[in-house]
């Protein structure tokens, strides 16, 4: 597998652009001049390509985004037939349900373990698809790399369920490693139940899933560093570990600032499925993460302001994380999430 | 041996002059390292596969799941077939894939189409419109709301529709789309070419791979559809195939049959579940070898372009 010459530079973003000379590239042309309806009846197949997409957001992104003013609702379903109906006929209470869900000590905890297992995945997850990537990248054999490839970047298609049912199977109190432990005579112990270790499992889950799909961004930005640098270093006598820090590492910074700084934008949400999926399990105290207390406590008791409330609180603060971690990235000289392409 | 060796390896590309040979240490760490990772992928699966395809004896004398398989029993499977929640599961869960990726596909290369040209009418907004959804996500109450209360609940159009269009998958499609050289189609428009015939014609042809690699990503994703369907289906028989396989082998209730034939000898237990698991696994192993090769081609490109 080759990878192409990805991550180009900002004077590649639009290829199309027209390079005329006299104004600056990367700039599309002032159409001010050209009235509106020139452009309507020159653009219009353009706009009914957009349509279909563009209803589609508005009614189940853009609406339900607009939905999230139920939070200020004491929101009863029963009133009016339908869930317009009831918004129509709730009564509108301000701040009061997030008076109530600040003083909820299920939330503090749902909060503390989100936090818990960003931290905890940020120092055992993040690091593993960079070291990966480098080993298979070293490898001389592109046909063992690809078949290496082909293996692992195959759980990231599986969904949380089966994931989940395979560690059950693997490693759950009737799985293979307990069985193997009894006949054995052995204690067995069953990990998918200790709320103890359960942010080792849920790391150790994500890992297996998903470390082998982290490499792909790393492969393509190592296949584009220069191999005559690795070969003008070794002449001047540096060996396999200085290449790695002075030219491997920093040729890979872009893209590992760019996925901390997603991370750490993303850092409410540690997943979802996986914890729905294994809460009941190990219990609330531990696999209770924001998502999951949005979940429970509106949908599954029926309580919808208040898990609306919920949600829009870890929206806003997602929000104002991703932002954050995007000016630290355009500080830090790096091309961040969106850099007005 | 070393022929073999030499054959799986492949073409071994030389090894620069410059660099120094590898340390036995470092070449046996990276292929521990790597084969665990192989083998911790791939030993699940074995163990599923082969306990789903045992007796009840084979099974028995292990004391649950198989390693090593003795003989093949198809019964597990015999059973699912003859009808049943896990049967219509699969064909609810096939319906929504395949109506689902049809739709997201088409949308997304419209959508990824009219939004490739800078300049156009519109164009800054409607991109602002498409990629605000990425940063800030429908809230899951609301959008519980909105769903039930357009009347989806208990279709398929509530596990259909939502997902219709991944704001990811527009943005790899659209730098796909951008990276096509604009002489091509400058030509088709001066010839006369509408923008639809530009696109049935020219761009898609060209597109296959990309259109490959999303469309494996929203089939997957329409395969995998687990709490969609928790929270839209009640219904017992319009579940798919993931919510049966939750509440079949995490949740350890035994499916509906509608059949309620259960005069016959049942096969063991832990080789329909691990069936179920198997038919659940299989579509996603079976697809996968075919479009793996293009991710990084067809995908990345646009990815990082975006």
């Amino acid at each position: 597998m080759s990878e192409p010459a990805v991550l180009a530079g900002p004077e590649r973003a639009r290829p199309d652009a027209p390079a005329s000379p006299g104004r600056p590239p990367g700039r599309p042309p002032r159409r001010g001049r050209v009235p509106l309806r020139t452009r309507l009846r020159r653009d219009w197949q353009l706009l009914a390509m957009v349509a279909p997409g563009f209803g589609i957001l508005l009614v189940f992104s853009y609406l339900p985004i607009a939905g999230n003013v139920i939070a200020f609702q004491d929101y009863n379903p029963y009133l009016g037939d339908n869930p317009w109906q009831a918004f129509a006929h709730s009564d509108w209470i301000g701040f009061g349900q997030f008076q109530l869900l600040f003083s909820d000590p299920a939330f503090w905890d749902a909060f503390r373990n989100t936090l818990a297992i960003t931290a905890f995945q940020l120092v055992f997850f993040f690091p593993l698809p960079i070291v990966l990537a480098i080993a298979l990248h070293n490898l001389l054999s592109s046909r063992l790399r690809g078949l290496i490839q082909t293996i692992v970047y195959l759980p990231h298609f599986f969904s949380w369920v089966l994931v989940v049912t395979f560690f059950v199977a693997m490693l759950g109190g009737a799985g293979l490693l307990a069985q193997t432990m009894r006949d054995a005579g052995m204690q067995p112990w069953n990990v998918m139940t200790n709320p103890d270790t359960f942010i080792v499992l849920v790391t150790v889950e994500a890992v297996w899933k998903d470390v082998g799909w982290g490499t792909i961004v790393f492969l393509a930005a190592l296949s584009t560093i220069d191999q005559n640098l690795y070969e003008a270093a070794a002449a001047d006598g540096a060996g396999r570990w200085r290449r790695l820090w002075h030219i491997t590492l920093p040729g890979l910074r872009p893209v590992i600032v760019l996925l901390l700084i997603l991370r750490l934008g993303d850092a409410l949400s540690v997943g979802f499925e996986q914890f729905l999926l294994q809460r009941d399990a190990v219990g609330r105290q531990a696999a209770e993460v924001l998502d999951t207390f949005v979940y429970h406590f509106s949908i599954a008791t029926g309580n919808y302001g208040y898990g609306a409330a919920a949600g829009l609180f870890k929206a806003v603060i997602g929000l104002v994380l991703i932002l954050a971690a995007n000016r630290v990235a355009h500080m830090l000289g790096e091309r961040g999430i969106y850099s007005k392409s | 041996m070393t022929t073999l060796i030499r054959r799986v390896a492949g073409d071994r590309s030389r090894r620069p002059v410059w660099q120094e040979p590898p340390t036995p240490v470092g070449q046996g760490l990276k292929a521990v390292v790597l084969t665990v990772l192989v083998a911790g992928v791939l030993f699940p699966l074995w163990v599923i596969l082969v306990t789903s395809l045992s007796s009840r004896e084979t099974i028995a004398r292990a004391g649950g799941l198989v390693v090593v398989p003795r003989g093949i029993d198809t019964s597990a499977y015999e059973t699912i077939f003859a009808g049943g929640a896990v049967t219509r599961a699969l064909w609810i869960s096939t319906l929504v894939t395949v109506i689902g990726t049809a739709i997201a596909l088409t949308v997304t290369v419209l959508a990824a189409y009219g939004l490739s040209r800078p300049g156009s009418l519109g164009h800054r907004w409607l991109l602002a419109y498409f990629l605000i959804p990425f940063l800030v996500y429908p809230p899951l109450v609301p959008r519980y709301l909105v769903v039930t209360g357009l009347g989806l609940k208990d279709t398929i159009w509530a596990l259909v529709l939502p997902p219709a269009i991944s704001v990811f998958n527009l943005v790899v499609v659209r730098g796909f789309f951008q990276g096509i050289p604009s002489e091509l189609l400058d030509s088709a428009r001066i010839d006369g070419a509408s923008d639809f015939r530009t696109l049935a014609r020219i761009v898609l042809p060209l597109s296959r791979a990309v259109i490959a690699v999303v469309g494996l990503f929203y089939a997957v994703s329409y395969w995998n559809v687990w709490f969609d369907a928790l929270l839209f289906i009640d219904r017992n028989d319009m579940y798919p195939i993931q919510r049966v396989l939750q509440s079949y082998l995490l949740a350890g209730q035994a499916p509906h049959t509608s059949g309620g034939s259960s005069g016959v000898t049942m096969p063991p237990t832990e080789a329909v579940k691990m069936a179920v698991v198997v038919l659940t696994v299989a579509p996603i192993v079976a697809v996968y070898p075919f479009i793996q090769r293009h991710f990084v081609k067809g995908v990345l490109i646009g990815a990082v372009k975006g």
